[in-house]
């Protein structure tokens, strides 16, 4: 009898396998934090790629290792892959020391991303606060692209300073755009140029009301963030099952492996990184 | 199932066609304990051991490996070639069996599947043979006393023969290698093996209740039994590293000195280490030593049964002959429940 190896599958199929892409152009957004789009080498590949709206990918670069980014471009938005980056550590630091046209390695997407079928058919209201654009916006163009599936879509968005707002001229310009609410604020305005809200982001609040019967509250900010908008939505009567928030953990395998974004008894690359507030408040670690 | 049996004195014909199957691996002694461990001659392998200092988890998991190579041109390559060497494991624990089991669940029948893990298990087969327990053996408790799948073969000791399950195709393929060793047992061989079977569960001396441990610990989330451990845990991992079905692991990218070539090392880590939690920009959500003990005991015990339906614990004592401090999941256990007040007063670990 001759012994063969049992082989598992073809390499394409390794969930680990990074796939190369080429950094088609940065956009210096703020300090810190760029906008790198991407496109895939491998044509079919840019055919077969698909996600949903708050998904993320391990990002590779060459000689470094990986780093887990949230995807800022819409599903909608077809052939280039957009991450909104800040350098914060190793992997990031590396990458912005590349220039347009290296090849960085992309697998995924991971997590379970909005649930947008069931968002389908109400008001959406998403909230940003700060970095938190950068997973939403992948949200905000599925919504606007898929304007006909919604109620009233509303932006609200707070920064910093203008200097501090990502995609601030692309917000700034969807702020013509009809049957669209974009409110976009800022904490204070050193330029004096601002001709927005200036005040902090639940001061929004104010300005809309909301029907909670029928709106999903996406939102994603830092801890202060939720802190506050997450109060002012259950003052609304928002059903705890219907705010949704992203959960920013060390995603390294995002694929339920690796154990490092464990949250409770859940891991965030697959459970998450979209969980309710219902989710949240019944996960152990989370407070 | 193919059930047969096989006389002792045939044993030593019987793994002499082991290797046609791959390399064999089997419990050896090595200090004043047992590893699994290639054999350089065949009365080296120990059939009565306790159990092995690292369980099988080690040839399916290695502690380190190279996922990919990687070139600036060329990109990852895998290296899944060196992950489809034939091996055998000879002499494996029932406990051990099903901690592979559990294994198979998180990486091989999950939503994504480890195309590593899984070129290891298909490629490995697994001869089982029956234990005694010692004092930290917790299997008739996890009921990993048994197992019915996962195994290629399984003997258990019925005097002078070995009743042999024969688990799957190329368990079969074994028995009809080794020329039909192995004959069709008896009623009376039956007799003897549930006679013993029963006199084995008896025999434990160690026990768990498991049915209500989830909610009892969704109820003491907050116990101070945590913070006690937490002022006692070392943080070392030992437990982790010794466990059947601990499987965390580590990426790093290691680089060839001046250029941009180099390896994807996967390689084990441990929940209990100050890093596990540790994301860019420096925030730590498991900072706090009580915090990773407590997450550990919660994954495993909790987490696990919510997602695989029972929990990712075995049994097999590993963990409390490995804790420098002497943590024993019976008394940490005993003490969540209320049966037990302060981890440290109890000797029943060590006695």
């Amino acid at each position: 009898m001759e012994l063969q190896a049992v082989h598992a599958r073809p390499p394409e199929d390794n969930p680990y396998l990074p796939h190369m892409a080429r950094i088609v152009r940065i956009h210096r957004m703020v300090p810190d934090n760029y906008l790198f789009q991407l496109r895939f080498a491998d044509d079919a590949m840019v055919q077969k790629w698909e996600h949903r709206p708050g998904q993320f990918v391990e990002l590779s670069v060459i000689g470094t290792g990986e780093a887990p980014i949230s995807i800022s471009s819409s599903p909608t938005r077809k052939g280039i892959l957009e991450l909104c980056i800040r350098r914060a550590g190793r992997v990031t630091s590396a990458l912005y020391r590349l220039p347009t046209n290296s090849m960085v390695g992309i697998r995924g997407p991971y997590g379970n991303g909005f649930p947008v079928e069931d968002m389908a058919g109400n008001d959406l209201l998403i909230i940003a606060g700060g970095l938190g654009m950068a997973p939403l916006r992948s949200l905000l163009w599925y919504a606007l692209d898929h304007r006909e599936k919604f109620g009233t879509v509303t932006l609200m968005y707070g920064a910093k300073s203008p200097a501090d707002m990502l995609f601030r001229e692309e917000l700034l310009s969807l702020a013509e755009v009809e049957d669209f609410n974009c409110l976009l604020t800022v904490d204070r305005d050193p330029t004096g140029t601002w001709k927005q809200n200036v005040g902090l982001l639940p001061s929004l609040f104010q300005k809309m009301t909301f029907d909670p019967s029928r709106t999903y509250a996406a939102v994603v900010g830092p801890p202060i963030v939720y802190k506050f908008v997450l109060a002012e939505l259950l003052k609304l009567n928002f059903r705890k099952d219907r705010i949704l928030m992203s959960l920013e953990r060390r995603m390294k395998c995002g694929v339920g492996k690796c154990g490092h974004c464990s949250v409770g008894y859940k891991y965030t690359c697959i459970h998450g990184p979209v969980f309710t507030y219902w989710d949240a408040i019944n996960l152990p670690e989370i407070v | 199932m193919k059930i047969l049996k096989m006389a002792k004195e045939n044993l030593d014909f019987f793994v002499s066609v082991l290797p046609a199957f791959g390399e064999v691996y089997a419990p050896l002694e090595r200090g004043k304990g047992y590893v699994f461990e290639r054999p350089s001659k065949w009365s080296d392998v120990r059939l009565k051991y306790t159990r092995t200092l690292l369980p099988p988890k080690k040839l399916m998991l290695p502690p380190r490996e190279t996922t990919f190579v990687f070139d600036p041109d060329k990109g990852y390559q895998d290296r899944l070639e060196e992950a489809s060497k034939p091996m055998v494991l000879f002499g494996v624990h029932s406990y051990d069996i099903f901690g592979l089991n559990i294994l198979d669940r998180v990486f091989a029948q999950s939503k994504y599947t480890d195309p590593y893990y899984i070129a290891r298990r298909k490629n490995t087969a697994v001869v089982g043979i029956d234990f005694e327990p010692d004092d930290k053996h917790l299997a008739s408790s996890l009921n990993t006393d048994f197992v019915d799948s996962g195994f290629d073969l399984f003997l258990s000791d019925i005097g002078d023969h070995y009743l042999v399950l024969v688990g799957t195709s190329r368990g079969d393929d074994m028995v009809v290698m080794s020329n039909c060793l192995m004959t069709r047992p008896t009623g009376a061989d039956f007799e003897e093996y549930k006679r013993r079977s029963m006199q084995r569960r008896a025999s434990y001396k160690a026990h768990l209740v498991m049915e209500d441990l989830p909610e009892i610990l969704e109820m003491e989330y907050h116990s101070k039994v945590w913070d006690e451990m937490g002022e006692r845990c070392l943080s070392c991992g030992s437990c982790s590293m010794v466990c059947p079905t601990c499987y965390c692991f580590d990426i790093n990218d290691e680089v060839q000195l001046g250029s941009r070539k180099g390896e994807r090392i996967r390689s084990w880590d441990s929940c209990l280490l100050k890093t596990h939690a540790l994301v860019a920009g420096g925030e730590n959500f498991r900072g706090a030593r009580s915090s990773r003990v407590k997450f550990r005991y919660y994954h495993k015990q909790r987490g696990f049964v919510a997602e695989y339906g029972r929990p990712s614990c075995v049994g097999c004592g590993r963990c409390v002959e490995a804790c420098p401090v002497q943590i024993n999941i019976i008394t940490v256990i005993e003490s969540i429940r209320g049966e037990h007040h302060g981890i440290a007063s109890s000797a029943r670990a060590s006695s």
